[in-house]
């Protein structure tokens, strides 16, 4: 039966409790992600309202953003971090919120231990104080990044009031070149599109590259959704989302897994669906990636020389990176990789990164951390022998957060230096003040690490 | 949160594009429980020298020629990472209004939650507004909610304003009282379609 709607019309629309008279919608969530860093105001706003948290079991807390990645069985150091955590717990501890904090065994990046965990699911609404909730949409769910008045909201009410976003079409066939990752795919898509077409709107990508790629390669993808301006990405949940969601620990069961992959098998865009906007492109166009500027938006494939500033904000953005035009990418002195975040620091991107480091050895120039995205993630790299690969080059395995992506815990880049990074943003400063951030796939990233360069060449046909 | 009806000041220029989040607050004054006291790390990076935390002469926030409560920003201002801190910086700093070309969604939601009206014009009508409020600091701008209407040297221009969120601007309401009203139509949908999504831990 044919209704012209997009994978994202049914999703939205199964959530819609109400709709306000030429306002916006009154919409159910179904997850409510929580880390220390952008729920205690909220706590507050609650406590200081009288109200209590609605629905608390559909609540999921833990602790990422400013956590230390060494001697994480040691009280934090910095007080400020410390009394977030400790905030953190006390919150979740007085509402019944299930927290998976430092040292417990789901612990990790919020965004890598829900699907890992199976809390996200097809067809649901999952929001979270974090833009990067885009995420979860690998999954054909609705989810979003919200600011710290909508955490409060979704406490009181588990709905936020929404206007519904259009929604854009993103869609990619061919075959993959060799070496290209994921991260590439999206790095690429964000360098044709820039960094705010999708603004307003919900993405869906489609074509033969996105289904033919795991559910690990999907989250890279949705996690940067934002990066190009979307509030969320979406892909159409197909079996290969169903074996991976299949026997997760909170994943349905028996009779009720039935039911729902019944009902996840109708999450698609139907044929005669009609886009906002539409983006296509050849797989074949795309090289493996990195940036060069300030924004994810300035990405070039890895063999290309850093492109002439069209405008001012990318003179600005060449001036604080060091660069300038007509430079090879491996003239650029990096000093620092970092292979994590939560857009690559599921076990997927570990294992390709160490089946080319195996063997090898870690440049001299190069300091190269590796912060695994959650507990399970560290565990399967120690029982896969991984770490034994990583530490035999020189590489240092460290423990779950958010890390250098956003250096608000002691994973900084040091002012004036390069970091070839795995994370999802370029940004001035995010990874340290003054610190220079180069986007790219964990296969090229673990390349820099052992070249001690970017391997521009080896990439020209 | 505080009323906000019509505004009447001098403006800040900052004609850099894609303004992110990351550049109103660093990440590293996130660590903080309470709402209070964002502003003074307010564009900190580019507002102080990083070495000695002395205040660059050439930022925008430290030229006393510049003042006002409106900032007037270039194109896709406050992308990147959802922190509301950026919204709360904005407000603690002085500010009630942000104009530019284009918003980013997350940044723009997080504003009205705050007081803090984001309004969009169109590329030729910034270019104008950047260009006189630059050359002429003491140009007055006015913007009226209920008009939805930002005029300067008689120069007048609507922006979009969804009609509930103007009701919230103005009387200075916000989400959650109207939430919790609907608290019976939420539990009748979470009964409705308890079967296809409840999943409890």
């Amino acid at each position: 039966m044919s209704q012209n709607k997009t994978l994202f019309d049914k999703v939205w629309d199964a959530h819609v409790v109400e709709t306000v008279p030429d306002g916006p919608q009154v919409i159910y969530i179904d997850k409510h992600l929580i880390h220390e860093v952008t729920s205690p105001q909220a706590f507050a706003e609650l406590e200081a309202r009288g109200l209590e948290v609605f629905r608390p079991n559909q609540i999921v807390a833990t602790a990422d953003h400013n956590v230390p990645t060494l001697g994480q069985e040691l009280p934090i150091r910095d007080e400020l971090s410390r009394t977030q955590v400790q905030q953190l717990t006390e919150n979740c501890g007085k509402n019944n919120i299930e927290l998976y904090g430092l040292g417990h065994q789901y612990q990790g990046i919020v965004h890598i231990i829900a699907p890992e965990l199976g809390i996200t699911q097809p067809g649901m609404s999952i929001v979270c104080g974090d833009s990067h909730t885009s995420t979860h949409g690998a999954f054909g769910a609705i989810a979003f990044g919200i600011g710290t008045s909508q955490v409060a909201q979704v406490f009181a009410s588990q709905c936020l009031l929404m206007n519904k976003p259009k929604s854009m079409r993103v869609s990619v066939n061919g075959k993959l070149n060799k070496d290209v990752q994921p991260k590439d795919v999206i790095l690429y898509i964000i360098s044709k599109v820039g960094t705010d077409s999708g603004t307003g709107y919900f993405c869906e990508y489609a074509g033969n590259v996105f289904e033919e790629m795991s559910m690990e390669g999907r989250m890279t993808v949705c996690n940067m959704s934002i990066e190009m301006g979307a509030r969320g990405g979406m892909i159409a949940p197909d079996e290969t989302t169903f074996e991976y969601v299949k026997d997760k620990t909170f994943a349905p069961k028996g009779e009720e897994w039935t039911e729902k992959v019944e009902y996840w098998k109708t999450l698609k865009s139907d044929s005669d669906a009609i886009f906002d906007k539409e983006f296509e492109f050849s797989a074949e166009d795309i090289r493996p990636m990195i940036t060069y500027g300030t924004n994810p938006g300035m990405g070039i494939s890895i063999d290309s020389k850093i492109p002439i500033a069209q405008n001012e904000s990318e003179e600005k953005a060449l001036k604080y990176m060091g660069l300038e035009s007509g430079q090879s990418t491996s003239d650029i002195k990096v000093n620092y990789v970092f292979i994590g975040s939560c857009t690559n620091a599921r076990i997927e991107d570990f294992r390709s990164a160490a089946t080319y480091v195996k063997g090898k050895q870690k440049a001299a120039n190069i300091v190269a951390w590796l912060v695994p995205g959650s507990q399970q993630v560290a565990k399967q790299i120690y029982d896969e022998g991984l770490d034994k690969v990583f530490n035999d080059a020189g590489f240092q395995i460290r423990q779950p957060g958010c890390s250098a992506c956003l250096a608000m815990n002691d994973d900084k880049i040091p002012e004036g230096e390069y970091c070839v990074s795995t994370s999802n943003r370029n940004f001035e400063g995010r990874q340290g003040q003054g610190a220079r951030t180069l986007l790219a796939s964990p296969l090229t990233a673990a390349k820099v690490a052992v070249e001690g360069r970017i391997p521009a060449f080896e990439n020209l046909n | 949160m505080q009323k906000l009806v019509l505004i009447k000041s001098q403006a800040v220029p900052l004609p850099s594009e894609n303004i992110d989040t990351d550049q109103i607050i660093p990440a590293r004054f996130l660590k903080s429980i309470s709402k209070e006291g964002f502003g003074e790390n307010l564009f900190r990076d580019w507002r102080y020298n990083v070495h000695t935390n002395e205040p660059n002469a050439d930022f925008v926030l430290n030229n006393s020629k510049y003042s006002g409560e409106i900032l007037v920003a270039g194109n896709n201002f406050g992308c990147g990472s959802s922190r509301e801190h950026a919204a709360w910086s904005l407000t603690d700093y002085g500010f009630k209004v942000v104009v530019s070309s284009y918003f980013a969604d997350i940044f723009k939601g997080n504003a009205l939650n705050n007081g803090l009206l984001p309004v969009k014009v169109s590329e030729e009508y910034l270019k104008d507004l950047m260009e006189t409020i630059t050359q002429n600091p003491s140009t007055q701008i006015t913007v009226d909610v209920e008009k939805q209407t930002i005029s300067f040297n008689q120069k007048t221009e609507n922006f979009e304003l969804d009609s509930y969120k103007k009701i919230c601007l103005m009387n200075g309401y916000d989400d959650i009282d109207f939430l919790i009203s609907k608290k019976d139509a939420i539990k009748a949908f979470e009964q409705k379609t308890q079967k296809v999504y409840e999943q409890e831990l």
